[in-house]
């Protein structure tokens, strides 16, 4: 084996360090983009963490049962609290106002689970002891499912609420005379 | 120098069978949510099944195959008899042990919790404790991967580590630290709930603890496939090996980077933060690094090999690659699968993205093409290679073996495409049933059958591999010869001190995991007030 450098070895050492720099632009560009996706808030993940006891969600805060549903806010926005349990979403289905600023609250009263909306990116995980924030934006009427998406035992398989997207004016019509809103009328 | 032949037939041989059972329960598990059964009296039976297939495929199979590949690069690269070989068949019988005392209670319906756990549900002790022992007991190859280099560099004072050992070397280390994070939330959160000592449990900081361990894992798995990537695979096909510091730089990275990116895994966890989210994110990004320098580096020494044979020009070199040797072939589906797979990683790894898709069957389809796909067909491959010099035997048909590899290369691309796709359309994962009559999700059907056909080629691809390594102790006597590894294009007599040792990566490692990891770990463990009841699965108490 000779230690002395030949030129093809040169060669090969210039070609590689030029992949390694190209791949190294590759990795920059991606984090710039996630990081320019972060900070003009295309979705972004919550900021704080919120802690709650589980055992005496029915009892008291936020997730009485009196309490859970969309609420309209005094700002025009509209609140969704909802609950999982074993093998169930309270409320079952979910109404929301489209063009309209949703923020969804949420957590377990057990094991974890999580929930996604079909055809659009609301998804999270519902961890028992935390609360669950996301914000979202119905830009069409309409129905979607949502599935619990974390495996929570035996009846996980059952475990489908549904959301429904409908006109403002009618949403605001349903809130003029209840607090809370869910679909079952 | 292979001395403890029976030593890694007998892991090769424990891996592959319970491969090959829980490739059984996935082929069942794809038909029976599939529209082509009908419904299944007892949903419990499906969640035993994939508790069984988790913990088989993720814990069991890819560590037997790395240990027992390990003692082999250790003999045949060092050409050394391996130290501790008593040591070694004691770590096989842990594993061996811990995997049935973790199924017997996963068998009876008393641990469903599938493998990764998901306190604050509680199944039945000794599934955790089995566990436990599975990752003891792989932790002995880990200190004797370690011995053996130590005591190797020793003997031969200033000398280049092979760049397999090297590598191997590396790889156990990762395993060592990254299991690290599983153990903690077993030994320190689960087994006491699990045997009644304590009644909550903090499922947040459980989930973190999870995540230490989840990412890094597929990079272990991923560990045996490089090694044949950069080792065999040049040597098998008449090539050169690129660059030998490439690939030692590549190894070495993924020992820093594969650990503090698992917080990928909790986007959307509650419990986490958005700073650590976007650190853990751009981490991951930096993953990508070391895979496509190996990209680089074995596209490269396959093009010397498709020269040597006298290819031309800028395409003509592959056409004279040996197409018919089954390395050739695997190299060549690894990638495409390794491809596919990465870009669906970096869809994963953008918290934007991720939110479409995040726990949806994209994942499951992602995991197989990456892990199942592009990393256990190199598995095969090393399989393959290794056996005639185990045996002393030829390898029965290397037709068959040409047919196994394309019906997992078709098999997978057949059952993962098709996932990617109702992953897309929302499809939850891991449910025993999904209703097709729902005009909701109907469209999922026709798919969903699809990718169960997928299982079915390749349940025949996974039993055909395993007729060919039985056939294969029966065929005629052979010389095989000396095992060798791939030589460097250019000859390596000197390496870098950092790329002949591990020391500086080890220590990069630990501090980025402690960086990374201990604020949200920290966070979370000096609350009292986030440990909620456990809920016991699989018998009232």
């Amino acid at each position: 084996m000779s230690v002395e450098k030949s030129a093809s070895g040169d060669v090969a050492l210039k070609i590689e360090r030029r992949w390694a720099a190209v791949s190294i632009l590759i990795i920059a560009f991606l984090t710039g983009m996630a990081a320019y996706a972060g900070i003009h808030q295309a979705v972004m993940p919550q900021t704080t963490v919120e802690i709650i006891n589980p055992t005496t969600l029915h009892m008291t805060g936020e997730f009485i049962e009196s309490n859970l549903g969309s609420a309209l806010e005094p700002d025009g926005s509209v609140t969704v609290r909802a609950v999982a349990q074993q093998y169930s979403f309270t409320p079952a289905c979910i109404v929301v106002p489209k063009d309209t600023p949703i923020t969804l609250r949420a957590t377990s009263a057990d094991v974890v689970h999580g929930l996604l909306i079909q055809q659009t990116n609301v998804n999270t995980m519902l961890v028992p002891g935390y609360v669950s924030v996301q914000t979202a934006k119905f830009e069409e009427t309409g129905e979607h499912l949502m599935p619990c998406q974390e495996f929570c035992s035996v009846g996980h398989e059952g475990m489908w609420a549904k959301v429904q997207v409908i006109d403002k004016p009618q949403f605001l019509a349903m809130a003029s005379n209840k607090r809370r809103l869910s679909c079952a009328e | 120098m292979l001395n403890s032949r029976r030593l890694i037939i007998a892991h090769f041989w424990v891996a592959f069978s319970v491969f090959g059972l829980a490739l059984i329960l996935g082929a069942w598990q794809m038909f029976i949510r599939s529209p082509l059964a009908s419904w299944l009296g007892n949903p419990e039976w499906y969640y035993r099944s994939v508790t069984a297939h988790g913990t088989i495929m993720g814990y069991v199979f890819p560590t037997l195959v790395a240990m027992g590949f390990g003692y082999a690069i250790t003999e045949t690269s060092l050409k050394t008899d391996l130290i501790g070989r008593r040591w070694a068949w004691a770590g096989l019988g842990l594993v061996v042990l811990g995997a049935v005392t973790a199924m017997v209670p996963v068998s009876l319906g008393k641990a469903s919790v599938l493998y990764t756990f998901y306190p604050p549900m509680i199944g039945n002790p000794f599934y955790y404790i089995g566990v436990v022992m599975v990752v003891v007991g792989s932790w002995i190859w880990v200190a004797l991967m370690s011995v053996n280099l130590i005591v190797w560099k020793k003997r031969n004072p200033g000398a280049v580590v092979p760049l397999a050992m090297y590598a191997n070397v590396a790889g156990s280390y990762l395993w060592g630290w990254t299991a690290v994070g599983a153990a903690l939330e077993l030994l320190l959160q689960i087994i006491p709930v699990a045997l009644g000592l304590r009644t909550t449990i903090d499922a947040g900081l459980a989930r973190v603890f999870f995540s230490w361990t989840l990412h890094a894992i597929v990079y272990f798995w991923l560990m045996p496939t490089y090694i044949a990537y950069y080792t065999i695979v040049p040597r098998a096909i008449g090539g050169r090996l690129y660059s030998d510091s490439m690939a030692r730089i590549s190894f070495s990275l993924f020992l820093v980077v594969a650990m503090p990116i698992g917080i990928h895994h909790t986007f959307a966890d509650p419990q986490v933060g958005a700073g650590f989210k976007f650190i853990h994110s751009a981490f991951t990004a930096v993953v990508a690094l070391p895979t496509l320098l190996t990209v680089f580096t074995i596209c490269a020494s396959v093009e010397i090999a498709g020269r040597l044979r006298g290819g031309k020009g800028p395409f003509g070199w592959l056409a004279t690659l040996p197409w018919r040797n089954p390395a050739m072939l695997a190299i060549a589906f690894s990638f495409l699968m390794l491809g596919f797979g990465g870009a669906g990683g970096l869809i994963n790894m953008s918290y934007q993205l991720d939110s479409s898709i995040h726990n949806t069957q994209w994942i499951t389809g992602h995991f197989h093409l990456i892990f199942g796909g592009a990393i256990v067909i190199m598995y095969f491959v090393i399989a393959y290679d290794l056996w005639p010099h185990l045996t002393g035997r030829a390898i029965a048909s290397m037709s068959l073996v040409r047919l196994q590899l394309w019906l997992w290369f078709i098999g997978m691309i057949v059952t993962t495409f098709p996932w990617h796709y109702v992953g897309i359309l929302g499809m939850p994962r891991r449910m025993a049933y999904y209703d097709y009559s729902n005009p909701a999700l109907s469209d999922e059907a026709a798919p969903v059958v699809m990718s169960a056909i997928g299982g079915f080629i390749l349940l025949a691809s996974g039993l055909l591999f395993l007729f060919i390594l039985v056939r294969s102790h029966f065929e005629r006597r052979i010389e095989p010869g000396q095992y060798t590894y791939a030589q460097a294009a250019h000859a390596v007599t000197r390496v870098p001190a950092a790329l002949n040792a591990h020391g500086l990566w080890v220590a990069l490692m630990v501090a980025l995991t402690i960086t990374n990891y201990g604020l949200p770990i920290m966070q979370l463990a000096v609350r009292d007030d986030t440990s909620v009841p456990a809920v016991f699965v699989g018998e009232r108490r």
